[in-house]
């Protein structure tokens, strides 16, 4: 069953068309990578799944209900969590206190003054921590952490609203290769468990080929192609606008998997 | 060695109270491709900035050409002859891509021939179309490209080149290998930072690893080779 | 007919020259990234340098250009000299900080320029050879306005000439977007900033020397140009040249014909200007949004909850103030009620600015609509002072609801501009609506009920700032807070786990109003007397030079840096050129401690106690 439909997204700036006419559909529990050349639109498609872009035209349907036109916050609130691509994270506050805040909001806390901040939701948010490998690190500060670390607690901060559908954007740039294996396959383990339907752009392809079910290819705003991984890898014109001829990830991280 | 064209030594650089390289040590040879690997937060990136003067090491020696630069400033290491490019692109989004070489112009070395823009148009293609964009206007490949290009236009003996393959396309990673490639043919030195093994091996003539911002393995990728476990305790593969 | 454009003339020739300083303030921040109030005091420099040349050199119109080009050099000099001594030490401090440095540097050219040219208003004479008017349409222009409406137009195509054509104009423009990356390609930045510094300082000074055959050259002009120059910029875009031209002739133009309807309205069109403006267009007519912020800020350490010892100290020191009244029932208690009112302004100040991350240059707006409102009830309603009380920061929260609706869509320095804005015109109808408030002369017999006494009013204070500070406190750590301070850090971050951020801030703001409110009421009833400077600018400026000494990065600070702030102005005010001295001591601080008091007493503090953890960033 579908649980994000998205049909004829158009966005143009400036008089170019970013993105052009984009249809897809993500299933439950389905792990879809979107790939494509820096500057391909990406990113801006990802920004009107999730209500920071209005789309010129197109619908975008979160099992049946319209998603255009609603603001970020509203649509984070029915079901659509994201990373970024350059990450966002609060950097004054710990590694905890990250977490505990999307579980103020998700518990609607967030006018609250008499409590006190760092005392709410610590074993909810400890949890989500240790789901993804950082239960150590909960009092350091963010502004510490490494670039890979804070791709981790971006995860667990899109987790704590159980979200339907997970959008994220480059999730494993600037990690090493077995942490970035170590992250899909915990992401993978999160579909399986919590029937969480992801949507990913990477230009890892180890990483895209490795883990996706199904891949879908964005060139000049238009997709060009759909499908598994040996048939992305196949097509002539992928090849030439996008993956070159592979001599440079083939057979990365030493044949670790395969 | 007395023919290292870069020599460090004993570096050590500390962010706020956190110790971040330790006692770093290596060489570069004058017309070598080195690549610095290591996992993400390693000290890699601290190690180029280290060099470059962007961040002032606490201790330790770089010597290049002879002469000892730690602690210099970056302006002033540019102007000895070696060329920085960022991890993060960071070109002049609201200049035009002439602009952007203009920026980077330095007087040419008298051992090398000058770069120039119409050199550098030829070696990169994609920019000569453009010159009269705005970066900002350019894919993220095409900055990737024009933040080269402007290093080049400072006629650099050494360029430090940021994580060149990170986020990027496979397509353009490709490029960016030639181009490498390119440089040690025209008698340059290039010192990369690095994740992915297998463009360095393709690119680079030894590597060096660093983990925890210590130095744990320096040699060529027949040693490495030799030594798998080395690679699998630092590099995480 | 012809008079209206005889107005429109003159509205230009206005605008030429407010254009000159807007663009040098412009330069200088799209380079530096510094707002530098000391701007006006630059102008200021260049009509009384040029005053003397002019009426020492007589040599007919060549004299006169001459003069006015060596007092635009010379002034260009001066600031090399702040851009060398002073700028280059904090160009890495908080954005902040680097406004009070300037700020401090304006009181010392203040008082230079009250040490060497006297208190007198001076008047210089007219410029050769265009000294007459011309008839258009009937009506006589002055020959001067119409060489000044060709100068600005002829600078603009100059400044875009150099900053388009010349490898200099093309750093510059590369400076302003990544300083770090041109210097690590080879240009020394250090020359490049005083370049563009003088730059800037030389237009600011050409435009004063410019003034000196219009207007009598006074000790007034810095801060009389400093706002308009501001909200110049800001409605052009923080770092446009081309936006400075075009909204200083807005703004002149609209000004000429305003007042012929509405002749009081100067002091305030053009801040309403800019608020209109902004609501529409965030970051003015030509800016973008990265040219609303200044360098990107260190990340402040995680909260920590106040530990044991800290508690016992906080005590210790209400237990000691509740004490004063023991020691002495004169001076010092009046002194600690203005300790106290400080205190507690300079906290509300730092709840939206330290904890919000949302800079006000206004506060002294809901400060001094506290103040008023308690006034006036008293005066006005006839209201006895405890329920009196209570109209003060209900008014200030009113205001700084209105006022705040439009401050949170924007963001960095457009939102602050406009805090200074909204201050700028509560400022300007508390002085022209001299029916209810009095307009210059205030109000005057607000005293304390009968009741009252020096010591029950000192206890009264003690009490509502303890509880005021309590309250502040409570609410940073609190998940209120912390919604405020991850706004702060990321708004991207905070709308992607469904938080409405601005109804968030718009909240913060008011509260921090109502407080401010508050500390106008202690002050109201403390003096007996309101007067239109509480809302002013200077005011505003006071409260940020608090927060600012104290360290914005602690909820500690604001409590020391009040405290030096009254112990420093009551000592220093006594003497003769206390701008001067006061001045030099913010510019000390400034660059001995750019974290402030708090901040520096905690790096003291871990060097006497190593093993304490530090706070770091790896690579």
């Amino acid at each position: 069953m579908s649980v994000l439909s998205v049909r004829g997204l158009t966005k143009t700036f400036g008089g170019i068309k970013a993105v052009s006419d984009v249809s897809f559909d993500l299933e439950k529990a389905e792990f879809l990578a979107l790939i494509g050349p820096n500057g391909a639109g990406k990113t801006t498609c990802f920004n009107m799944l999730n209500g920071y872009l209005r789309p010129d035209a197109g619908s975008v349907k979160l099992d049946g209900t319209e998603l255009v036109g609603i603001r970020p916050r509203k649509v984070w609130r029915m079901g659509v969590g994201r990373t970024f691509q350059i990450t966002e994270t609060f950097a004054s506050m710990t590694v905890r206190e990250n977490v505990q805040m999307a579980l103020i909001s998700h518990h609607r806390q967030t006018l609250d003054i008499t409590h006190r901040a760092r005392a709410l939701h610590v074993a909810e948010a400890d949890a989500l921590l240790a789901r993804v490998g950082m239960a150590a690190d909960a009092d350091r500060a963010t502004s510490e952490l490494a670039y890979g670390d804070l791709k981790r607690l971006e995860l667990a901060v899109a987790l704590a609203h159980r979200p339907k559908v997970l959008l994220m954007d480059e999730p494993t740039a600037g990690m090493a290769p077995s942490e970035r294996i170590a992250l899909m396959a915990l992401t993978g383990d999160i579909i399986k468990a919590e029937g969480v339907s992801v949507l990913f752009t990477e230009h890892d392809m180890d990483v895209v080929f490795t883990h996706a079910h199904r891949i879908l290819v964005l060139n000049r705003g238009r997709l060009i192609a759909e499908g598994t991984g040996a048939e992305i890898r196949a097509n002539a014109e992928v090849q030439a606008v996008y993956l070159g001829g592979g001599s440079v990830f083939h057979g990365e991280a030493g044949g670790a998997h395969g | 060695m007395a023919d290292d064209l870069l020599a460090v030594s004993g570096l050590n650089t500390y962010y706020g109270g956190a110790h971040i390289l330790s006692d770093v040590a290596f060489a570069i040879g004058g017309n070598e491709v080195v690549a610095l690997l290591g996992r993400n937060g390693a000290g890699k990136s601290t190690t180029i900035k280290s060099v470059m003067g962007l961040v002032r090491p606490r201790s330790g020696s770089v010597v290049y050409q002879g002469e000892e630069i730690a602690g210099d400033e970056p302006y002033r290491v540019c102007r000895r002859g070696i060329g920085y490019v960022p991890e993060e692109r960071r070109v002049f989004s609201e200049l035009t891509v002439e602009e952007n070489l203009e920026v980077g112009r330095r007087p040419p070395r008298a051992d090398a021939s000058e770069w120039t823009p119409e050199r550098l148009y030829a070696l990169f293609p994609n920019l000569a179309e453009r010159r009269r964009h705005p970066a900002g206007r350019m894919s993220g490949g095409e900055q990737q490209m024009l933040t080269i290009a402007r290093t080049l236009m400072g006629n650099p003996r050494l360029v430090l080149l940021d994580e060149p393959s990170e986020g990027i396309a496979p397509l353009i990673v490709e490029q960016m290998a030639m181009v490498i490639k390119e440089l040690k043919r025209e008698g340059l030195a290039v010192l990369i930072s690095e994740q992915n093994l297998h463009f360095a091996r393709i690119v680079s003539d030894r590597a060096v690893i660093i983990e925890k911002g210590a130095v744990r393995f320096t040699g060529t990728f027949a040693d490495l080779d030799a030594n798998p476990d080395i690679a699998q305790a630092t590099l995480a593969l | 007919m012809g008079f209206y454009f005889a107005q429109l003339l003159t509205g230009l020739a206005n605008a030429s020259s407010l254009f000159l300083i807007a663009c040098g303030l412009s330069i200088i921040f799209g380079v530096t990234r510094i707002v530098n109030f000391a701007h006006g005091s630059l102008y200021m420099l260049g009509a009384y340098i040029a005053y003397t040349l002019v009426t020492t050199i007589h040599a007919g119109p060549f004299g006169f250009w001459a003069s006015v080009l060596l007092s635009a050099a010379a002034v260009a000099l001066v600031g090399a000299v702040i851009e060398i001594l002073i700028l280059r030490r904090i160009y890495r401090a908080p954005e902040l900080f680097q406004l009070v440095a300037t700020f401090g540097v304006l009181l010392i050219i203040q008082d230079a320029t009250l040490a060497i040219w006297g208190a007198e208003d001076l008047l210089g004479p007219r410029a050769p050879g265009l000294d007459r008017a011309v008839r258009i349409f009937g009506e006589p222009i002055p020959e001067y306005d119409l060489a000044l409406i060709v100068i600005g137009p002829v600078v603009l195509g100059l400044i875009t000439l150099v900053f388009r054509k010349t490898r200099w104009g093309v750093l510059v423009r590369a400076a302003t977007q990544d300083r770090e990356m041109v210097g690590a390609l080879g240009v020394n930045q250090r020359w490049l900033f005083t370049s563009a510094f003088m730059l800037g300082a030389f237009l600011a000074g050409l435009g004063g020397a410019l003034q000196v055959p219009r207007e009598s050259v006074s000790l007034l002009m810095d801060l009389s140009v400093i706002g308009e120059a501001f909200v110049v910029v800001v409605i052009g875009g923080m770092g446009s040249v081309g936006g400075a031209f075009v909204a200083a002739i807005i703004i002149s133009v609209l000004n000429a014909f305003g007042v012929l309807v509405f002749p009081q309205i100067s002091l305030i069109l053009p801040f309403l200007v800019m608020a209109i403006v902004l609501v529409v267009r965030p970051y003015g007519l030509f800016g973008s949004p990265a040219s609303a912020h200044g360098a990107p800020p260190v990340p402040e350490a995680p909260m920590r909850p106040l530990n044991q010892a800290g508690i016992v100290a906080m005590t210790l020191v209400v237990v000691a103030f509740a004490a004063l009244p023991v020691v002495d029932d004169g001076f010092i208690l009046v002194l600690a009620v203005d300790l106290f009112v400080a205190v507690l302004f300079a906290a509300s100040l730092h709840l939206i600015m330290g904890v919000g991350g949302m800079v006000s240059f206004g506060h002294a707006a809901y400060f001094g609509l506290g103040a008023y409102a308690a006034a006036l009830a008293v005066k006005t309603l006839g209201l006895p002072m405890l329920p009196a009380m209570l109209f003060g920061p209900l008014a200030a929260a009113l205001g700084a609801a209105v006022f705040g609706w439009f401050c949170v869509r924007l963001s960095g320095v457009y939102l602050a501009m406009l805090t200074l804005a909204a201050a700028q015109i509560l400022w300007g109808v508390t002085f022209q609506w001299q029916s209810v408030t009095g307009g210059d002369d205030g109000i005057l017999g607000v005293w304390p009920a009968s009741w009252a006494s020096r010591e029950v009013y000192f206890y009264l204070a003690l009490a509502v700032t303890v509880v005021g500070l309590a309250l502040i406190r409570r609410i940073a750590n609190s998940p209120f807070g912390y919604t405020l301070r991850g706004g702060r850090d990321s708004p991207t971050r905070a709308e992607a786990i469904g938080i409405d951020l601005k109804a968030h801030q718009w909240l913060g703001f008011i509260i921090a109003g109502a407080l401010a409110g508050v500390a106008g009421v202690l002050f109201a009833f403390a003096k007996g007397s309101v007067f239109p400077e509480t809302l002013a600018i200077g005011h505003s400026i006071d409260a940020l030079i608090m927060v600012l000494l104290g360290g914005v990065q602690s909820l500690l600070g604001p409590l020391f840096g009040a405290t030096a702030f009254v112990l420093i102005e009551d000592w220093v005010t006594r003497l003769d050129y206390w701008r001067f001295i006061f001045g030099a001591i913010i510019l000390l601080i400034c660059i001995a401690a750019p974290d402030g008091i708090a901040g520096g007493l905690s790096r003291l503090w871990r060097l006497v106690r190593p093993g304490t953890p530090r706070s770091g960033r790896p690579a």
